[in-house]
């Protein structure tokens, strides 16, 4: 969550019994059957795991003319599954990126309006120095303000500030009709409710209002601490809520044992001007993943060393100090193109949260299931969620969200089974953002939302234009 | 710096303006299109170190009729501007040019007559006020004739020689001609064509053109590997370039 994800892989050992895998995405990586007419392969897209299905972007700053007929729109493709995918019919989607033009800026309130495809990257490079700040922020600043709102993305903040949805004033939109209409709380309400968290199935998005945070200074003050077990981590993250604004735990999930979820919780604040720096933070270098690496070398004796390392690594018990904002909200994207450690078979991410009602075990008893699976991830985050959201399918609620990534090899589908059927247990859910192998039954069974928003959705595009490989995928939706 | 751009709704144009406008520096938008200008304008003061309004005015590259008009109105706006930068241009693949020769006789008169016609009366004013800086977007297409290129390159080659003779001619008399000849960038106007090597962004050649423009550089290869890509290019003998099919 927040800061989501760390990296990492999970290895399986396959299971006794063998479900028959999902239709689609069973094997990501295999050479389309057809080519195109001049002989090259027909062109592929993927989200952020790098499970790749044909399709085509198209981008243009014209945002209006790009979405007239178009079925879905991608940002930055940092979602990790198939949300941002065309379905096959269709295999075409309208790249935002180039559309990224700030239209309005108010200095007194922080009000500002501009193209869905301005990134959070742009937006803090302008922003930050002038002590602004992105209400709500995902662990990437690799996103569009269009994604933002699609997937209802949540930060280290959630415990406080909820979803980013919660701080958008207006959308502008072209629905599926062609027509371009303007949508918030009190101008077509349910519309705009349900594009929150829609994955950009209810409409483009053409313009995000909402409004930027000030704050006393560009850095942050960071502590952090080594937390023993999976219990003391909850109890932590609980205790610092009320007077940390951001707060993440970065756990081990492979020990096991008395062990089991050991790791680090980092609290934070945007540090006060007198012990913040003076300068504003410096543009930091990034590395780079030059190519494809591969897959053996996120076998299950890395992921293991690199966890005990991550611990260790925290010498003493507790640390304190100022933070850059990048190294405290964004560590993963120092290194570009990190997604390639994870060789040609690509990866996954799993994240569900687990209600408050379901008690505090709940979180054990998935760490049970997923290291008796032999699930070895580098890095997996944890967090308390908040309250729920207005947007209609929103992905948190009250309770602790745990997200983790995992390499893919030909079992993962039957470990996300089993994951998903613990969560359907303890009444949790998962976040269609990073999703690539959910079942449709599962996902409904996790998510009683699902017909009321259906029916907005429908009131809204009749016929069903708007589709992506993920709503045939998990939604039921006709190809 | 007090500049003119032609063709900053777009591409590696926005690019630049943004990064002069982040920079201090003042600017005046022409284009084709009042709306589109307006909402580029508006991004610029957001994103402005000092300049809280950004003025436009209409210009269309195959109106020549229409340059007086526009530059009048940026002179007045800006208080005699110092900078004129051209990324305005058409393209299009030599398939449909061929396929299409009105697109094909539009492109080669934006690309080459009407760009030249613009830079003409721009030099006027230039030396007119003792000199300044006319910085144009040709391309790394005009340095061979090259087969997937024949047109669009031919339209390319003509300008980059026009702004050599300038930078010749006129350099001793203030005006600095500066000729960016960009290679494969992903712009819109790339669209849908397969990246090459090398292939750079519009904020990489941004910099790279604001770079040039403070040092009044006459010629710049960007990115930067294009430098030695074209020297290659330059002298491979003809029966190779008969073979190739770049
Ligand atoms: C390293 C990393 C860390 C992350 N951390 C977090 C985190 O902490 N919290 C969190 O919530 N998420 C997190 N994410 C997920 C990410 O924030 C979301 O997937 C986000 O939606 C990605 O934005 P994008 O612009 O790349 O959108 P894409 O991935 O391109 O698209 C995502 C969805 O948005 C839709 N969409 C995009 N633009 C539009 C538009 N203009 N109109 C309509 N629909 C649109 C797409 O159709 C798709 O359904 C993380 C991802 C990565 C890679
Ligand atoms: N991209 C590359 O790889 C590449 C490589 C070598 C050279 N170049 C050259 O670099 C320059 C910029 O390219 P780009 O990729 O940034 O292009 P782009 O994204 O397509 O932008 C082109 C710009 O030119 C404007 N324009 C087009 N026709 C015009 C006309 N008749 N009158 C006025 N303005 C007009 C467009 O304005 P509207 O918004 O009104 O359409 C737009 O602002 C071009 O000259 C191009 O030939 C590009």
């Amino acid at each position: 969550m927040a800061a989501d994800e760390g990296a990492v892989a999970v290895e399986t050992v396959p299971g006794p019994t063998r479900r028959p895998i999902l239709p689609k995405m069973t094997r990501p990586n295999s050479p389309p059957a057809a080519s195109s007419r001049n002989g090259s392969p027909p062109p592929r897209l993927s989200g952020w795991g790098r499970l790749f299905q044909p399709g085509r972007q198209v981008l243009s700053e014209d945002l209006e003319r790009l979405t007239e007929g178009a079925v879905l729109c991608r940002g930055l493709g940092r979602s990790y599954g198939d949300s941002s995918l065309p379905p096959a019919s269709h295999p075409e989607v309208a790249g935002t990126t180039l559309a990224d033009r700030i239209l309005d800026f108010d200095v007194t309130s922080g009000r500002i309006r501009a193209e869905a495809g301005l990134s959070l990257f742009e937006l803090n490079r302008l922003f930050l120095r002038k002590r602004w700040f992105t209400p709500v922020s995902p662990g990437t600043q690799f996103v569009t303000l269009g994604g933002m709102v699609a997937a209802d993305v949540h930060g280290k903040n959630h415990h406080q500030k909820g979803c980013f949805g919660e701080h958008v004033r207006s959308l502008r939109m072209r629905i599926a009709s062609g027509e371009i209409v303007t949508c918030s709380e009190e101008e077509n309400r349910e519309l705009f409710l349900a594009t929150i968290g829609g994955m950009g199935l209810t409409g483009h998005i053409l313009e995000v209002e909402f409004a930027l945070e000030k704050i006393p200074s560009p850095w942050i003050w960071c502590e952090s601490e080594r937390i023993r077990d999976i219990d003391d981590f909850i109890r932590g993250l609980k205790e610092a809520g009320p007077d940390w604004p951001y707060t993440v735990g970065w756990i081990d999930c492979i020990s096991r044992g008395s062990s089991m979820g050991r790791g680090i919780l980092q609290k934070g604040r945007w540090a006060h001007p007198y012990l913040a720096p003076s300068k504003p933070p410096a543009f930091k270098k990034r590395f780079t993943v030059p190519f494809e690496f591969p897959s053996w070398v996120l076998g299950r004796p890395t992921v293991q060393a690199f966890n005990t390392l991550y611990y260790w690594k925290h010498v003493s018990r507790f640390q304190k100090g100022i933070l850059h904002p990048d190294s405290f909200f964004y560590p993963l994207d120092m290194v570009n193109h990190w997604n390639l450690i994870y060789g040609k078979h690509g990866f996954t991410q799993y994240q569900c949260v687990m209600p408050e009602s379901s008690g505090r075990g709940a979180a054990r008893r998935f760490l049970e299931l997923l290291t008796s699976k032999g699930g070895a991830s580098f890095l997996c985050v944890i967090k308390d969620c908040g309250a729920e959201g207005r947007g209609m399918l929103s992905f948190p609620k009250p309770g602790i969200s745990i997200a983790l990534d995992i390499a893919v090899r030909p079992d993962t589908p039957q470990l996300i089974d089993a994951l998903n059927e613990l969560v359907i247990r303890e009444e949790g859910r998962v976040y269609l953002a990073k999703d690539a192998f959910t079942r449709p039954e599962d996902f409904a069974a996790m998510e009683p939302r699902l017909a009321p928003w259906n029916q907005v959705r429908r009131r809204w595009d009749p016929e069903q234009r708007l589709k992506s490989a993920q709503s045939i995928r998990v939604l039921g939706d006709s190809e | 710096m007090k500049t003119v751009i032609l063709g900053g709704t777009r591409g590696m144009g926005r690019a630049v303006a943004r990064a002069l406008v982040e920079r201090g520096d003042s600017v005046f938008l022409l284009g084709r299109q009042s709306s589109d200008l307006e909402k580029c304008a508006k991004d610029l003061e957001h994103r402005s170190a000092g300049q809280a309004q950004v003025p436009t005015a209409i210009c269309d590259l195959e109106d020549p009729s229409g340059f007086d008009a526009a530059l009048d109105a940026a002179d007045e706006a800006l208080g005699g501007f110092d900078t004129v930068v051209i990324t305005a241009g058409l393209f299009g693949t030599q398939e449909k040019l061929e396929e299409d020769p009105e697109f094909a006789r539009r492109m080669l008169t934006v690309n080459f007559t009407n760009t030249v016609v613009f830079c003409e009366n721009v030099r006027r004013r230039l030396l007119e006020r003792g000199g300044g800086t006319l910085c144009v977007f040709s391309s790394v297409a005009g340095e061979r004739g090259r087969k997937p290129v024949v047109l669009y390159g031919s339209s390319k080659a003509g300008l980059s020689r026009y702004l050599e003779g300038l930078d010749h001619r006129d350099r001793e008399k203030g005006l600095v001609t500066i000729c960016v000849k960009p290679g494969f960038v992903k712009t819109g106007m790339t669209e849908g064509l397969e990246p090459p090597p090398f292939a750079g962004t519009p904020e990489q050649v941004a910099t790279r053109v604001v770079r040039a423009l403070s040092r009044g550089e006459p010629e710049v290869y960007t990115p930067g590997p294009w430098r030695f890509v074209m020297m290659v290019i330059r002298c491979l003998p003809r029966f190779v370039m008969r073979k190739v099919g770049f």
